[in-house]
């Protein structure tokens, strides 16, 4: 059978859309398959529609410190229902932009769902289509880029419950702001929500299974940012084992354990966010003997999956569950594909928390560089004596970076505070570039910028910094 | 203590093969004396003291390749210095019993970064800071790795992998044995002519050389960079041959015999004294107008080719070229040439006509204007009047920097030429 494509792809957020653009950029004639809504989660239900949440939030909570900065409003309001709308608006504009890009590369779009079938030189793809019936198409590789969801635990109540317990996906479109809160997770996205329905006046508390919040960041990140948000009114139960999570008839109640003691919280309402778990199911990857590992597909270097011509991208293929770790898997794996070569797949993949305060880091935490043998140097700087910082009243937080104290390299770097999300990509074109405490040092950072606590945080960890 | 460093043997010269010592630890010399045999690109040249002093240590084994110019490679103390503490030279762990002297302190290459990061354009490095600080704390020379970063530049993984391929360090002190390629298998990269589809193991991969490396920077950058075009025209020489066989005779008791290639170089010598505008070379300051014929002519050898050159060709005998000309070949094959015998020439012949070519192009050898390549001569049928004849031609093909020479000045040196060629009395003019 003569082949439909060169390249299906399977999943259209920002693994399977950029996926398709490098393809048909390099001459492939390239399909992508889509079941609900081109961009996928990223753009419709999760990085940028919580951006639009999360704005209103942080311009309301500046309304609470105009007399800071000399100005005054009679009494600040909100509209909850135009808060949700525009940030659905926007995941919207999002949407057809993704269309849009499809159309300009000649992509052809299938709407419906993909499964897979044995097949030479790739399997086939056969799509239950939106409109009805079924199309079987097969092209030489196919990019498995399905993405992943909310992980649930439905055994002890973690899993939504249609009403008052949520995913990120229910938080995201409610019909009000729940007066109360409980979070299950201290991840950016449990984080993100809690910051976000803080800041509208909700009484929110946050539980975390582990010893800190935000578990995958630097430990004084960690504990910065806990102290940031509880300065906010964010309440926390750290080390708190779920037992059970229930919605009442007024609300919901969750039994806690925590060193011994159980504890009972009620709330309004609960959002979910313990994890990730990638979307695997009935795709026919059984049949082609795709191998898995937790929910997510075992894949190479190449992000190849070891059935012929199948590829896996994204957070389908496991973590870190990144909207931009997706799209860099899918440009190398696409070049692999087409025969060019591609970039290091091995580039560090910078992680960003948009709550008030920002959280932004690449590379390795202080402790995990030290668990894998390097002898560190680590400089730190703190906002509250950078200039611009304090022109703008933004005085939380620092900046942290782990220098290898043999070769110069920076093995990561951790900031906390003002739009630290916008600084982050300094230090990880520093890293992908290799570049070495001195390039750091010799680079002019504009003054005055926040950014000039990246600069200090470099020379503190070489004993040279010069504003503390 | 004085460092002797990596002498630059060429003005091109970038790095070279450390081939020979001929001192050892303990000897003491004098300025003049040969102390070692580098090999460059091109030539074996011999290393003259510039010191005197003692032979303290030798940095840089006997064999290793890839030395940068101006890299320490021997110690010399004064005779009243005492000698380095043991602890020094021992540093690279040498299994060395003291008997064997000379490279078991193998400290090889520790080119300072700031020489192999700023050494002139041509020749740059391109590695990360990372690779570049690694490198040299590890004291593995850049040159000899092949980079798997965008564009080819080195990164961390690169030095890291190439410092557990067989570095030169450990090469053992043995020394004698050849010099060995730097290490490119050993990346643990997928080789690039597999990513392109040729399959491991059905091919042999031959390390490039020093002569190889500089031909393909040499020719990849000329024809990518020099606006060059052809001019084709044929020669009838039977006039030529049959003065070849009357200046022969007349030289024979002389031992010389002139080639029809050696009579080329005189009549390309005279053409370029009679049209100077073709004897210049492109500059980015001006139109370099050279004073003399410098002809450079290719030679094949053993891996590669060599352009010997027969200098101020324009005022020399037939007789002084044909044993120019072949003393320089002799010496080109062997590679026992001196730098400037085959750096610098202002025009090149290439002759392909004893392998029956009958046309070709060649690629300009910068910074020269012009290069001529000369077919086969061979009977052919030419119209004479409205009669066909048989003649003897020979075809040859001028390629022209158009930087320099344009289309006219190109045709007109070729008309000078082919008068010299068809009417060799000519010449005496």
């Amino acid at each position: 059978m003569a082949l439909d494509f060169d390249l299906i792809v399977i999943g259209s957020g920002p693994g399977g859309y950029v996926a398709a653009i490098r393809a048909a950029q390099l001459g492939l004639k390239t399909a992508i398959v889509e079941r609900e809504l081109l961009g996928g989660v990223c753009l419709n239900w999760g990085c940028i529609p919580t951006k639009a949440l999360l704005k209103s939030g942080e311009v309301f909570e500046q309304l609470s410190h105009l007399g800071d900065y000399g100005l005054g409003v009679e009494k600040p309001s909100f509209d909850f229902e135009k808060i949700v709308a525009r940030s659905r608006g926007v995941a919207k504009q999002l949407n057809q932009g993704v269309a849009y890009l499809m159309k300009k590369h000649k992509i052809e779009v299938i709407e419906g769902e993909a499964r897979l079938e044995k097949g030479s030189p790739s399997p086939k793809v056969v799509v239950a289509l939106k409109a009805g019936g079924a199309r079987t198409v097969q092209a030489k590789s196919v990019i498995l880029a399905t993405g992943a969801r909310a992980k649930v635990i439905p055994a002890i109540g973690l899993a939504p419950d249609g009403d008052r317990i949520w995913t990120y996906r229910e938080a995201l479109t409610p019909k009000a702001c729940p007066k109360s809160l409980l979070v299950v997770g201290s991840g950016a996205i449990g984080v993100e929500f809690a910051s976000f329905y803080r800041a509208l006046g909700s009484d929110v508390t946050v539980i975390e299974a582990l010893d800190r919040i935000l578990p995958v960041e630097d430990e004084e990140v960690s504990k910065a940012a806990q102290k940031a948000f509880e300065k906010r009114g964010l309440k926390f139960r750290i080390g708190a084992k779920v037992t059970k999570l229930a919605a009442t008839k007024s609300g919901v109640k969750i039994d806690l354990e925590s060193g011994g003691k159980s504890e009972v919280l009620t709330a309004e309402r609960a959002i979910v966010a313990v994890g990730i778990d990638g979307n695997v199911e009935n795709l026919g990857l059984e049949t082609l003997g795709v191998k898995l590992d937790r929910g997510h597909v075992v894949i190479d270097s190449h992000c190849a999956t070891g059935v012929a011509g199948l590829y896996a991208i994204g957070d389908v293929a496991g973590a870190p569950w990144l909207a931009h770790k997706a799209s860099h898997e899918a440009i190398h794996c696409v070049e692999h594909i087409a025969g060019v070569a591609g970039p290091d797949i091995a580039a560090p993949i910078p992680g960003c928390t948009y709550a008030q305060p920002q959280i932004a880091s690449v590379g390795l935490t202080e402790a995990f560089a030290k668990k894998a043998g390097h002898e560190v140097k680590v400089g730190r700087f703190p906002f509250r004596v950078n200039g611009k910082a304090i022109a703008s009243g933004e005085l939380e937080g620092f900046v942290k970076t782990v220098f290898d104290a043999k070769t110069g390299q920076l093995l990561g770097a951790h900031m906390i505070g003002g739009e630290v999300t916008e600084m982050i990509q300094g230090f990880a074109l520093a890293m992908t570039m290799e570049t070495t405490e001195a390039e750091l040092m010799a680079t002019v950072f504009p003054h005055p910028t926040m950014s000039e606590a990246m600069h200090e945080s470099v020379l503190d960890a070489y004993g040279r910094v010069l504003h503390l | 203590m004085t460092d002797i460093l990596m002498p630059a043997l060429s003005p091109t010269m970038e790095e070279g093969t450390l081939a020979k010592w001929n001192v050892k630890i303990g000897d003491v010399v004098k300025s003049g004396d040969v102390i070692a045999e580098i090999e460059t690109d091109k030539a074996t040249m011999e290393v003259e003291a510039v010191d005197e002093g003692i032979v303290d240590a030798i940095l840089v084994p006997a064999g290793t390749a890839g030395v940068k110019v101006n890299t320490a490679i021997a110690r010399l103390r004064g005779e009243d210095e005492a000698a380095a503490p043991a602890a020094a030279p021992a540093k690279a762990e040498a299994p060395a019993s003291p008997a064997v002297p000379a490279p078991a302190a193998a400290k090889p290459v520790a080119a300072p970064a700031p020489v192999a990061a700023k050494a002139d354009g041509a020749s740059r490095v391109f590695a990360s800071p990372l690779a570049r600080r690694i490198a040299d704390e590890k004291q593995v020379s850049l040159s000899g790795i092949t980079g798997s970063g965008p564009h080819g530049r080195i990164v961390k993984a690169d030095v890291e992998n190439a410092k557990s391929a067989p570095a030169p360090a450990a090469a053992a002190p043995a020394a004698a044995a050849p010099p060995k390629p730097a290490a490119t298998a050993a990346s643990g990269q997928i080789p690039m002519i597999e990513q392109m589809g040729i399959p491991a193991g059905s091919y042999d991969l031959v390390p490039l050389d020093a002569m190889k490396k500089v031909i393909a920077r040499r020719m990849t950058g000329s024809f990518r960079d020099v606006p060059h075009f052809p001019l084709t025209i044929d020669l009838e020489i039977d006039r030529l041959l049959d003065a070849r066989g009357r200046i022969n005779a007349a030289l024979e008791k002389q031992g010389v015999k002139v080639s029809v290639n050696d009579i080329v170089i005189k009549a390309v010598a005279l053409a370029l004294k009679a049209v100077p505008d073709a004897n210049a070379s492109y500059t980015p300051e001006g139109i370099a107008m050279h004073h003399h014929a410098d002809v450079a002519v290719a030679v094949a050898i053993d891996g590669g080719l060599i352009t010997p050159i027969v200098r101020a060709a324009e005022g020399r005998t037939l007789a002084d070229i044909s044993k120019t000309m072949k003393d320089l070949a002799e010496r080109a094959r062997t590679r026992k040439l001196k730098a400037e015998e085959f750096q610098g020439g202002t025009f090149s012949v290439s002759n392909l006509g004893m392998m029956g070519i009958k046309s070709f192009n060649s690629i300009i050898n910068e910074p020269q204007g012009c290069i001529l390549s000369v077919g086969v001569g061979e009977k052919r049928p030419v119209v004479r009047g409205d009669q066909l004849a048989i003649a003897t031609v020979m075809t040859v093909t001028l390629t022209c920097d158009h930087r320099v020479v344009d289309g006219a000045i190109g045709a007109r040196w070729l008309q000078a030429f082919k008068g010299f060629i068809e009417d060799p009395v000519t010449m005496l003019a």
